[in-house]
């Protein structure tokens, strides 16, 4: 009995506590959250967001901050899941008080907190969501406040899709993983465009996030004679399916989106393969250099695509925050409307409904290198 | 009243369909049928690829076979799900990684003993990662067991299964950790290279890079060798140890009634513990070898093969030593089968309701022992 | 005519009255903000869900991981209709699936009455001819729906909308129960007959099952609203904290009057002893199915509040993983304590997701899932049989004796009081 009411009263108190603490509210900073998945199936996505988002922040605060202010960055759990990610929003919204968000990775942890920064006016910025949703209402509209840096499906997947043609390709199979919303439409617009420009799909088969054996596809695959094998999800599904993929026999071209930028993307796996992304390592631009560099110098690895889309998206928020010259969500969101940015990933506006426009490349997987392909316009 | 009037010609044809539960048996026919016509009409129209599919699912299922066999050990004598048997896999596979990237342990041979053939050494390097990393699991094993079951043993079996997923939650998370092992999917380096074989009317040859399969042609690989060696391997020496060792005897005596078997003189905790160190150290050869068919290894891919080696086990008649290897080939063939002839998305669910209709018709799996629990 | 209502009844409800109160007035008065009211919220939901799996585990003794896919029946059920209804103004969702659940449960009574005068039958048999009745039905419902629905839908936007959206949303969650409630018979009764350990196996196959044809519920099932994998959207906000609290005083007071009905006395004795249980003439696989259908039919009622809290569903939200929170619940408070399940409810949603997020040092958010299993290992050790034992609070309380302890039956492995396992 005496345990249970010491537990109940060390709750409670616990709870009027942490209930009752006075927000900090921003005095002499500018908050900014980083919502990122450090738990769950996929933390190494969510740290590799974190860490890219802090690089800029660190850059920012070391010319000075923004608005002459300091930026202070207040990082969050938000697992990759719908309610965690509410929780994680709503703790920095009225805990923190913060005005700014950098988040989520997973679409289907973005949704659900988008509404809540569009209902509390909190600018939102996520750097990996793809799901066309997220910055749109249910009925259509756009919603104010919520912006990504990433680009939605349909762009790669048709990148893709007309750089096999141009290759000469002419038969391709796609694998997706039905439970990623992601990979889903990557899938769907690369068959789509393929498809309308004269190629053709020869299969599709399915399979989920923890599936690690794939020989019942990929016989089928091999069967197929496909010559382009389409697999647009993040590097660690790639390194599997190629590996087994050389097992089994199959000669296919492997072609995939920018879930496949990572230094732990296994070369040897897929030697041979494209991929679309936001840059080429071989960019000479100074950004480009001086972002691999410092990450490098920081964090001891080269950056990966998450990596590069966070600092983007955190460099994109800050950069608004500066043109709209005052502390104020609903400026911001109207300064970032009308923004335009020089970031890692190339020259940055919105479009009408918060989709970034910026052109893409293409890059080859060869011999244990990385380089560039070709280049296209958006 | 009225319906006594109808009462004797209903009860005979009652009778009949209950007699011979007529109508549970056409259910499972007609299921039963829709599949076989499905799979023998993919046999006839393209039979190698049906036998290529055949041996992906052996493959697979000799792998789920070598994380069953420790679950269903420790299960048959201490009555515990042991969650945290995947989470051991998961560390056995982190230890071998690192014997073999960071220190090259598998080369030790080469080194000591610079005549020995290249395969040799390789095999006996080979054979000293996975025994240390079946040392390691073993130790670990023994700790969790420590701490967390032994302090439980008489508190209800539930609260060691809380404790237990408490444990495996544990492992991923702290594994997840930077400075412990790491949030990130690491590719796994082979200690040794994977040869693939083709088989077709002209007899045996390898597999050239890059190189297309030829029609008529069935493949298998080097590593599919190993895996299916080791698992019969491991089965009979298991089966030795329990069946005709001392300290099997008085496992089987612990499994039987722990309390007797005390009084009979035997040390029920240090028995409890050789279990879990001999469930643990199958764990920790599952987990190497299951690294070097899926190249990768990360914190949580304990997770799933446990949950499907469990399911197997379970299938096979949890507690059977041979039930988990017959489980687990059934489940590797349903979900390879399904994946390439029915329905990949339904891939998972259609190896479930192959269990659940197999539970339905053998309750306590296909070699379990007639109820030993409460009817 | 009035019965005397007696003082621990009287004590309940007014306690329940005075936190409903208290808790409102901090949220009125934004003291607790809706960081804490999500919380409190989710914590509600999961008392509710963890009330039935306490049913089926903790008094049946039946050994359940199927309580997460019945929670995902009902909140994807009921968030069709609210979303059909906001949305599209239509009533379609709510018509058909209201005739499902009535036709199928009222066929579902008639069949087991005629059904239970033959001896005998095998359970897959019946579970034959119920599953052609429902299937049907279900056709029928359909296009019996589509005739009815237009006038309803006049009649409903006749009414004020947030009326009209509320009686919706009430029907919505009540029907997904019930639809919980009619799949967990079906299901139920070929699989009860399994013993414990085969049946906690089957039924996690059932979430995993669910959870598969979720992730494919825009191409397989052919419910595009709900989007599949990319997570539904647009489904109303309405699940307010007086909601929660309505609901879960109701599955109390329910679950109270069970239990300390005769039929509660009956399916405690099947926990007990099933072989006894039967000796004594009691239906052990009615009570079995009773309870498993009654626990589901809470689990189908949380799930459709829980999908008017945050209005977003995704199939990862009923992951198998996640299928263990209720089960470390029910432990965690004690099994067959009600009162341990209601306040670990709470608990597990208060420290997981409000303490360990705001106590834990910035740069150590990583440490979060690593504090919590070492929470729960600490907990179980200290207090192997809950933290309530079998401790209920007057209302609840017992009549009868608590979980008997066995110590050396090596015949007797069911799963609630074990010899000393492990």
């Amino acid at each position: 009995m005496k345990t249970r009411v010491a537990i109940f009263v060390l709750l409670i108190v616990a709870l009027l506590v942490t209930a009752c603490q006075p927000g900090a509210a921003g005095g002499g900073t500018i908050k900014i959250a980083i919502l990122a998945p450090l738990s769950g199936p996929v933390p190494t996505f969510g740290v590799s967001t974190r860490d890219g988002a802090l690089l800029a922040i660190e850059e920012a605060n070391a010319k000075g901050g923004v608005l002459g202010k300091k930026i202070e960055a207040i990082v969050a759990d938000s697992q990759c899941t719908p309610d965690p990610a509410v929780n994680a929003m709503n703790k920095v919204i009225e805990q923190d008080k913060v005005h700014y968000v950098v988040g989520e990775v997973c679409s289907k942890a973005s949704i659900p907190i988008s509404e809540i920064a569009e209902k509390n006016k909190v600018v939102m910025i996520s750097p990996t969501s793809t799901n066309p949703t997220v910055t749109l209402n249910a009925d259509g509209s756009t919603k104010k406040y919520v912006f990504r840096a990433c680009f939605i499906d349909p762009f790669q997947g048709t990148v893709m899709a007309k750089f096999a043609l141009s290759k000469g390709y002419k038969t391709a199979f796609i694998l997706f993983d039905q439970g990623n919303d992601y990979v889903r439409g990557l899938a769907e617009f690369f068959e789509k465009a393929f498809t309308e420009n004269g190629g053709q799909i020869v299969g599709k088969e399915t399979y989920t996030a923890q599936d690690t054996d794939f020989s019942a596809i990929l016989t089928k695959v091999a069967e197929s004679k496909a010559e382009v094998l389409f697999v647009p999800d993040y590097y660690n599904i790639v390194n599997l399916v190629g590996a087994q993929a050389k097992e089994k026999g199959v000669t296919a071209v492997m072609m995939g989106g920018d879930g496949w930028d990572s230094a732990d993307l296994d070369k040897n796996a897929a030697n041979g393969g494209f991929f679309s992304n936001h840059y080429s390592p071989e960019d000479t631009r100074p950004i480009v250099q001086q972002w691999v560099a410092n990450y490098q110098k920081k964090y001891n690895s080269v950056p990966d695509a998450l990596a590069t889309l966070g600092y983007d998206a955190t460099n994109l928020l800050i950069a608004a925050i500066e043109k709209a010259g005052v502390d104020d969500p609903t400026k911001v969101a109207e300064a970032m409307e009308k923004l335009e940015y020089e970031a890692v990933s190339g020259k940055v506006t919105f479009d009408a409904q918060h989709n970034p426009i910026k052109s893409a490349v293409v890059l080859a997987v060869k011999d244990g290198k990385v380089s560039f392909a070709a280049s296209v316009a958006p | 009243m009225n319906s006594s009037k109808a009462v004797p010609s209903t009860p005979s044809f009652l009778d009949f369909l209950v007699r011979r539960k007529i109508l549970g048996l056409l259910l499972l026919i007609l299921i039963l049928l829709l599949v076989l016509w499905k799979l023998g009409s993919e046999l006839v129209t393209n039979p190698t690829l049906f036998l290529q599919q055949v041996i992906n699912g052996l493959q697979l299922g000799f792998v789920y076979a070598l994380i069953a066999l420790g679950y269903t050990m420790v299960y048959g004598i201490v009555r515990l799900i042991n969650f945290a048997h995947g989470d051991v896999f998961m560390v056995g596979a982190f230890m071998s990684y690192y014997a073999i990237a960071r220190v090259q342990l598998h080369t030790w041979p080469a080194k000591v003993f610079p005549n020995l053939s290249p395969g040799l050494s390789i095999g006996i390097g080979s054979i000293t990662v996975i025994l240390l990393s079946m040392a390691i699991c073993a130790l670990v094993a023994i700790t969790i067991e420590r701490v967390a079951y032994k302090p439980l043993r008489n508190a209800p079996r539930i609260s060691a299964l809380i404790t237990a997923i408490g444990v495996s939650f544990f492992l991923e998370y702290f594994g997840a950790l930077n400075f412990v092992f790491s949030p990130n999917f690491i590719t796994y380096k082979r200690p040794f290279d994977v040869t693939t074989w083709m088989v077709s009317a002209q007899g045996v040859q390898a597999l050239q890079k890059g190189q297309a399969i030829p029609e008529k042609t069935v493949i298998f690989s080097n590593i599919s060798i190993i895996i299916v060696v080791v698992s019969i391997l491991l089965l009979v020496v298991l089966q030795y140890i329990v069946g005709k060792t001392k300290i099997g005897k008085a496992m089987r005596a612990v499994a039987y009634d722990k309390q007797t078997a005390r009084l009979m003189g035997i040390n029920v905790d240090s028995v409890i513990s050789v279990t879990f160190a001999i469930g643990a150290a199958l764990a920790g050869a599952a987990g190497m070898l299951y690294a070097i068919a899926f190249p990768q290894v990360f914190f949580w891919m304990g997770i799933i093969p446990g949950l499907k080696a469990f399911v197997a086990a379970v299938l096979g008649g949890i507690g059977s030593i041979p039930g988990a290897l017959v489980g687990a080939l059934i489940m590797g063939q349903a979900e390879v089968l399904s994946a390439a002839y029915i329905s990949t998305p339904m891939r998972d669910a259609i190896a479930f309701t192959i269990l659940i209709i197999v539970l339905l018709v053998r309750p306590t799996g296909i070699f379990g022992e007639a109820q030993r629990e409460k009817a | 005519m009035f019965k005397k209502i007696d003082r621990s009844s009287l004590l309940f409800l007014g306690g329940a009255l005075a936190f409903f109160i208290v808790v409102q007035a901090l949220i009125s008065l934004n003291v607790l903000t809706a960081f804490w009211n999500t919380i409190l919220r989710i914590g509600g939901v999961m008392a509710i869900v963890s009330i039935g799996l306490n049913l089926i585990y903790g008094f049946n003794g039946q050994f359940s991981l199927g309580q997460w896919g019945f929670y995902a029946i009902g909140a994807y059920s009921a968030a069709d209709i609210t979303y059909r209804w906001t949305n599209n103004a239509s009533t379609d969702g709510l018509i058909v699936l209201l005739l499902i659940v009535l036709l199928v449960g009222t066929s579902i009574l008639l069949l087991y009455r005629l059904l239970s005068r033959i001896r005998g039958l095998d359970a897959l048999s019946a579970f034959t001819v119920y599953l052609l009745a429902a299937i049907g039905l279900s056709v029928a419902s359909v296009q019996l729906g589509r005739v009815i629905a237009p006038p309803v839908n006049g009649l409903l936007q006749a009414l004020p909308p947030d009326v009209a959206t509320t009686i919706v949303f009430i029907l919505a969650v009540l029907i997904g129960g019930l639809l919980a409630a009619e799949v967990s018979f079906l299901f139920g009764l070929p699989v009860l007959t399994l013993g414990s350990d085969y049946f906690g196996i089957a039924t996690l196959g059932f979430t995993i099952i669910v959870k598969v044809l979720l992730d494919n519920s825009d191409t397989l099932l052919g419910f595009t609203e709900m989007k599949g994998a990319r997570g539904m959207i647009g489904i109303p906000k309405v699940t307010s904290w007086f909601w929660v609290m309505f609901f879960l005083v109701l599955v109390l007071v329910i679950t109270r009057n069970l239990i300390h009905s005769s039929t509660g006395r009956a399916i405690i004795s099947v926990r007990e002893d099933e072989i006894a249980a039967k000796a004594m003439g009691i239906d052990v696989g009615y009570f079995k199915t009773l309870t498993f259908v009654l626990g589901s039919l809470f689990a189908g009622l949380a799930g459709g509040l829980y999908a008017h809290v945050n209005g977003f569903l995704h199939p990862d939200t009923f992951n198998f993983i996640k299928s263990f929170d209720p089960m470390i619940i029910v432990v965690f408070g004690g099994l067959g304590s009600i009162t341990g399940t209601v306040f670990a409810s709470f608990a597990w949603a208060l420290v997981l997701e409000g303490f360990l997020r705001l106590l834990l040092p910035s740069g150590f958010e990583t440490w979060r899932f690593v504090v919590y299993p070492l929470l729960l290992l600490i907990m179980m050790l200290l207090k192997p049989n809950g933290l309530f034992g079998n401790f209920e609070m007057p209302y609840l309380r017992q009549i009868l004796p608590p979980l008997r302890k066995k110590t050396s039956q090596p015949q007797s492995e069911g799963i609630t009081v074990k010899e000393a396992n492990v």
